[in-house]
């Protein structure tokens, strides 16, 4: 079925009666061409464009819980391309290209709002950074530009410019930054997927990955064995579990991330804006309420629940960035795991086990990465070689010294 | 969140740094292939359910402590100063 805005009206008309179901349901095949382990945004966005770009229909999609159970309906839905080092950069500039192109491609409304994205800057340090940051993404053909602080107060009235620790110096812009309904996205991609032929199998959890003589040949799952000749590890917060199953210790330690909304406000703010010191950045959604977050807990952990030092930190980040947070009420807060890599980047490669391949390590920034993700995933698989966009994202890079330290914090888990 | 010090009792988890997994005590030698220390600095078990860390008394004792907790839970097992174990040198 194709949705359209004259569809929505003259189901209105006749009862919306004619609505038939987004995908189908179907029960696990003995075999497919490959499997991809996990139905978040990257699993289905790879099993999209495997079926899409690569012809590659018979393949299926395991998800232990529902689709879209885990981060990608977790996320504060940032999209943006400022990213500054070689081997990110490139990346992310194709992720948003094809951002831009997404609600045509996918016949779907994914709410994609290019609202804007501005980093702020605090001192002459962080402002000769961003300008040089700037630069290199205009360089590349995208865009961003350097906010004085006249400016930023024309259109954020409401942020405290004088504050005595931290007084705002300027800020980073990109226009083309901003959000998107992140359920939409796992949803539009698994239609796309689903009408293309591939079978989205979910309550399906993947408990063994089988392997012979450093060959796969399939997976054991809740609901039976499954061969395959490709297997995809796509599993985010869980990828060094999925990863132990055949036997691998991969570079990902798991953290945990928390974010918070407030009840439902009428529009205040248009942009997504991220401080500079302190660690919080805040939006708008469409129904009004401000989401905003911080940084990882900073330790290990599984629970999908934080604790209060960081949710303190955040609030009080945001108390000081602009003070009439203070009037909203918070509804809700959560937390996501997160992969953390070492080094912050993320890995798309093939694994030392043959047919094996991994697509991991999004620490907190995989949401925007979700079209690129699978477009280069899906061309890693279909065609055995890495896409030009995501070749330095090596599994092995970590031995081999080629670290995309993008912050430029060092090698550790707990670092970025 | 409170971790036990074995010198200070029961803290805050603001009083400490989290270094990460206990491999980093795994220390191979200097010689050793770049797998050995790739082993160490950056492969992890990464379980769900009880590890074994590094946490720095930042703002306490000083000690750098190895920690058992669920990371499933958050709940803390055991704590023991990395001095105290078995084996430790000087
Ligand atoms: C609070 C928070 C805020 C964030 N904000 C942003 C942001 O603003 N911008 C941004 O770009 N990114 C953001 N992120 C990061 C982003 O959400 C993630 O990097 C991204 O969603 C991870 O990829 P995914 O969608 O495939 O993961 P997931 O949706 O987690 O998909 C993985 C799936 O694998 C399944 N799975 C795991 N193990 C198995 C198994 N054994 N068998 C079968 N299935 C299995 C899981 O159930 C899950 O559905 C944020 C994350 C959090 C938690
Ligand atoms: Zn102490």
């Amino acid at each position: 079925m194709r949705y359209s805005g004259l569809k929505v009206i003259t189901e209105g008309l006749f009862g919306n009666k004619g609505w038939t179901r987004a995908w189908r349901d179907p029960a696990p095949k003995a075999e497919y061409d490959a499997i991809i382990i996990g139905g978040g945004g990257h699993g289905l966005s790879t099993a999209y464009y495997l079926a899409k770009n690569h012809g590659m229909t018979n393949i299926a999609v395991l998800e232990k819980g529902y689709l879209g159970s885990g981060n990608i309906g977790r996320n504060t839905t940032i999209v943006r391309a400022n990213y500054f080092i070689p081997g990110n950069s490139e990346f992310y500039s194709h992720s948003l290209k094809l951002w831009e192109g997404l609600e045509l491609e996918l016949n779907y409304n994914v709410m994609h709002s290019q609202r804007g994205q501005v980093v702020l800057f605090h001192s002459d340090g962080q402002r000769d950074l961003q300008i040089r940051r700037a630069n290199a993404i205009v360089n590349q053909g995208d865009d961003a530009e350097i906010m004085t602080v006249d400016q930023l107060r024309a259109e954020f009235p409401y942020l405290d410019y004088e504050q005595t620790r931290f007084p705002i110096y300027g800020g980073m812009m990109q226009r083309r930054a901003g959000t998107a309904r992140h359920d939409a996205v796992a949803w539009g991609y698994a239609r796309g997927a689903d009408q293309r032929g591939v079978d989205l199998i979910q309550n399906c959890e993947v408990t063994g990955i089988d392997v012979e003589n450093g060959v796969v040949r399939g997976v054991q799952t809740t609901r039976g064995p499954i061969r395959a000749k490709k297997v995809a590890m796509i599993a985010a917060g869980r990828s060094g579990q999925v990863a132990a199953m055949a036997g691998m210790r991969i570079p990902v330690e798991s953290h945990i991330m928390q974010a918070f909304v407030t009840e439902g406000l009428k529009p205040v703010m248009d942009a997504v804006i991220s401080y500079g010191m302190g660690h919080f950045y805040i939006s708008q959604s469409d129904k009004g309420g401000l989401v905003f977050g911080g940084d990882i807990d900073m330790y290990a952990s599984y629970a999908a629940r934080g604790n209060l030092p960081m949710v303190e930190h955040v609030m009080e980040a945001g108390m000081t960035l602009m003070p009439m947070i203070g009037r909203a009420k918070v509804l809700r807060s959560w937390g996501g795991i997160m992969d953390m890599t070492p080094d912050g980047s993320p890995i798309i490669d093939k694994t030392p086990i043959e047919g094996l391949f991994i697509d991991a390590g999004w620490n907190y920034g995989g949401f925007k990465a979700v079209p690129a993700s699978g477009w280069c995933m899906a061309h890693l698989m279909a065609t055995g070689q890495s896409h030009e966009v995501a070749r330095r994202f090596r599994l092995d890079r970590f031995r081999t010294g080629q670290l995309l330290d993008e912050e430029g914090t060092g090698s550790q888990h707990n670092l970025h | 969140m409170r971790l036990i010090c074995p010198l200070c009792g029961p803290r805050d988890r603001r009083e400490f740094y989290y270094s990460g997994s206990e491999d980093y005590l795994n220390r191979p030698t200097p010689d050793a292939p770049a797998e050995a220390w790739d082993d160490m600095l950056h492969l992890r078990d990464n379980p769900a359910g009880v590890t074994r860390d590094l946490w720095y008394h930042e703002t306490g004792c000083g000690s750098w402590l190895l920690v058992t907790r669920s990371t499933t839970t958050h709940e803390i097992l055991a704590t023991e100063r990395v001095a105290d174990r078995k084996g430790a040198g000087a």
